[in-house]
């Protein structure tokens, strides 16, 4: 009897005790959170607010300095020794260039093999191998995609190139159109390499999505004389769009957040002019961050912090498009 | 509006009337066209595994044909020192060293309290606490790697040092260094840790709660003893996953971790992981097709090796101890 008593003394302390631990694991997590962006936005917060108009603003109320709370010059300069007068253009517009490109071909991509996973194939032992090799895929570091994307994209395997090494030029090196074998570290070898990064994301995502979509329209549709593709393409992608936009912009953050691979690639430190065409040269936010805090100097560190409050604003607007298309998706099933 | 009213079957016997056939046809080369073209979307996909394997292999044996390496140093030799001295040595164990004691320390730090963080969210916290620390979570797992790098170097090792100072008077600690990096790869896998680890949690289905309960478990009993273990598949799937990207982060590593290669498991030692090897040879100006640059194949190879095993088992451990519920 007291045996009992005592052991249940004993699992009430365990079970409180357990509680406890929980709650500083789980606070401490949401700690971390807090103590990253309050570093972030105590280095980063100077350079790229207007000091005197948030005083203006928020202390004496004149709405008239809102324009000038940012200072534009940190996104509209480009890089430069000097940190007072360096700035985010180059790596915000190749950013810009790199991920639209990595887009561009990763979106059809993804979702064709998607399509063809789930509503083409039959259960064949070659489906099962695609869906396990896409799975492996999603585990492999991107830093060993740079190396694909550097042998693959802008080495060509060493294939292409005059006898003196530099590279074929195809068309007027000047027009936007042009293109050069190998691609060299140019905005579409970057675009390419980062697919490969994105692709299993997408596949995984937009699978998923399509698996979703009830088993009864299918049938609706082709109950009525759709063909596949006509059941695909009027039907089942319709009803799937949403969640597919979703994987895709969930894959698009993780595109703009990429620094490993495209720093294989060998894209340049410093660049003083935007990318003008697919074989512009480029160089990346995240990559941007990278070079600012790795240097001694405090003001560099401040101004990757600075990087870095443009690129999680980015990311957060993005996440929040992503919680928008779920909230329609709610409306829509 | 006419069609819509019109019925199916006069529908039909109108389409009869015009040229059936031939949109049948049509149709049926449209459908091999589109299915041609969705196959070769899919062969893509595994030309890149393809690709990655020819890729690193051939780069490989071209690094072993060179004069300086041999095979037997580079898996048993204990000195990586490419860069500098007369004699280069191309041993790859100090990096294999080194890549797992930053994803060692990572893992001590992230997967416990990942673990415990999604226990709480899933059997013990309310539902509003859930629903606004879940998407915390989701936001923290989409931060660029690059972010806690800066983190590692501007606050992890600065608190680190200032901790040690208080309590040893010495700061321990140099300003790179494999704890720093490590806890902040920690901070990195924690959001997918908590996340999986809860939906594995969440997946576990109610009557066996309510069995605990029956019984007269406790909460405590309830989600460690009953939960925790129908639902380890998930939960080992979820670390394996994260110790996956802990050992192929490049970023933090790169920035926090310092550039040293020494065969050691001190965590306050400066440390070089492969992924960081890999960005000094391509930051660097290496040559082409120099020994440098084709150690980075060699290196990645093996990264790449270790990382797909450590995949094919995370698949293998959960399909093994997956329990199927009704």
């Amino acid at each position: 009897m007291s045996g009992t008593l005592r052991n249940q003394a004993v699992r009430t302390l365990q079970n409180r005790a357990f509680l406890a631990l929980c709650l500083v694991c789980t606070s401490l997590s949401v700690l971390l959170v807090a103590v990253l962006l309050v570093t972030i936005v105590t280095q980063g917060s100077a350079r790229l607010f207007n000091q005197a108009a948030v005083d203006a603003v928020f202390s004496h109320g004149e709405l008239g300095h809102i324009p000038e709370l940012i200072r534009w010059s940190v996104l509209t300069n480009f890089a430069s020794r000097r940190p007072d007068d360096a700035g985010l253009c180059a790596p915000l517009l190749g950013s810009v260039w790199v991920c639209l490109t990595c887009m561009v071909f990763a979106l059809p991509l993804g979702v064709g093999t998607a399509v063809y996973l789930e509503e083409f194939a039959t259960r064949t032992r070659f489906s099962r191998f695609v869906e396990l090799n896409v799975r492996n895929l999603a585990g492999v570091p991107s830093i060993v995609y740079g190396i694909i994307g550097l042998t693959a994209f802008s080495r060509m395997f060493g294939l292409f190139g005059n006898p003196d090494g530099t590279p074929i030029q195809i068309g007027d090196p000047d027009s936007a159109l042009s293109l050069r074998l190998p691609f060299g570290p140019s905005v579409l070898a970057g675009g390419l390499t980062l697919m490969l990064v994105v692709l299993p994301i997408i596949i995984i995502a937009s699978q998923e999505a399509l698996r979703a979509v009830p088993k009864s329209l299918r049938q609706a549709s082709e109950a009525l004389g759709a063909t596949r593709w006509q059941t695909t393409r009027l039907v089942t992608i319709p009803a799937a769009v949403s969640s597919i936009l979703t994987g895709a912009i969930l894959a698009l953050s993780r595109a703009i957040g990429e620094a490993a691979p495209l720093l294989v690639l060998g894209i340049p430190v410093f660049i003083a002019n935007t990318p003008s065409g697919p074989m512009s040269n480029f160089t990346v936010l995240p990559f941007q961050i990278f070079n600012w805090a790795s240097r001694p100097q405090v003001a560099f560190q401040e101004l990757a912090a600075t990087a870095i409050i443009v690129l999680l604003a980015v990311l957060l607007t993005l996440n929040a498009l992503v919680i928008y298309l779920r909230h329609r998706l709610h409306h829509a099933l | 509006m006419t069609t819509a009213h019109t019925s199916p079957a006069l529908r039909a016997a109108l389409a009869a009337k015009h040229g059936s056939l031939r949109s049948s046809v049509l149709r049926e080369l449209r459908e091999r066209f589109v299915r041609g073209m969705f196959i070769l979307c899919t062969v893509f996909s595994i030309g890149t595994t393809l690709a990655i394997i020819a890729t690193l292999a051939w780069e490989t044996t071209h690094f072993f044909a060179l004069p300086e390496v041999t095979l037997a140093d580079f898996l048993l030799g204990t000195t990586w020192s490419p860069l500098l001295g007369a004699e280069k040595h191309f041993g790859i164990w100090p990096l294999v060293c080194g890549t797992f004691l930053v994803a060692g320390v990572g893992a001590l730090f992230a997967l416990p309290v990942g673990l415990i963080a999604a226990v709480y969210l899933s059997e013990y916290a309310p539902k509003r606490i859930r629903a606004t620390v879940k998407p915390v979570l989701e936001v923290l797992a989409g931060v660029p790697t690059v972010v806690y790098g800066f983190f590692a170097l501007t606050a992890i090792t600065p608190a680190l040092q200032w901790m040690c100072t208080l309590v040893f008077g010495v700061p321990i600690f140099p300003g790179y260094n494999a704890t720093g990096a490590g806890l902040a790869v920690g901070i990195m896998i924690l959001p997918i840790v908590c996340s999986l680890s809860e939906d594995a949690l969440q997946s576990v289905p109610r009557s066996l709660r309510e069995g605990g309960y029956a019984l007269g478990g406790n909460r405590f009993d309830v989600s460690v003893r009953i939960v925790v273990p129908a639902a380890l598949s998930g939960i080992m799937a979820s670390f394996f996953l994260a110790i996956t990207r802990a050992v192929g982060e490049t970023m933090i590593v790169a920035l926090a971790a310092g550039g040293l290669a020494h065969l050691t498991l001190n965590p306050a030692n400066e440390t070089q992981t492969m992924t960081a090897y890999m960005v000094q040879i391509f930051l660097g100006d290496a040559p082409a097709f120099g020994v440098e640059n084709l150690s980075s194949y060699a290196v990645a190879a093996v990264l790449f090796v270790i990382t797909l095993g450590l995949t094919v088992a995370g698949n293998i451990l959960l399909k093994l101890f997956q329990e199927e519920y009704e």
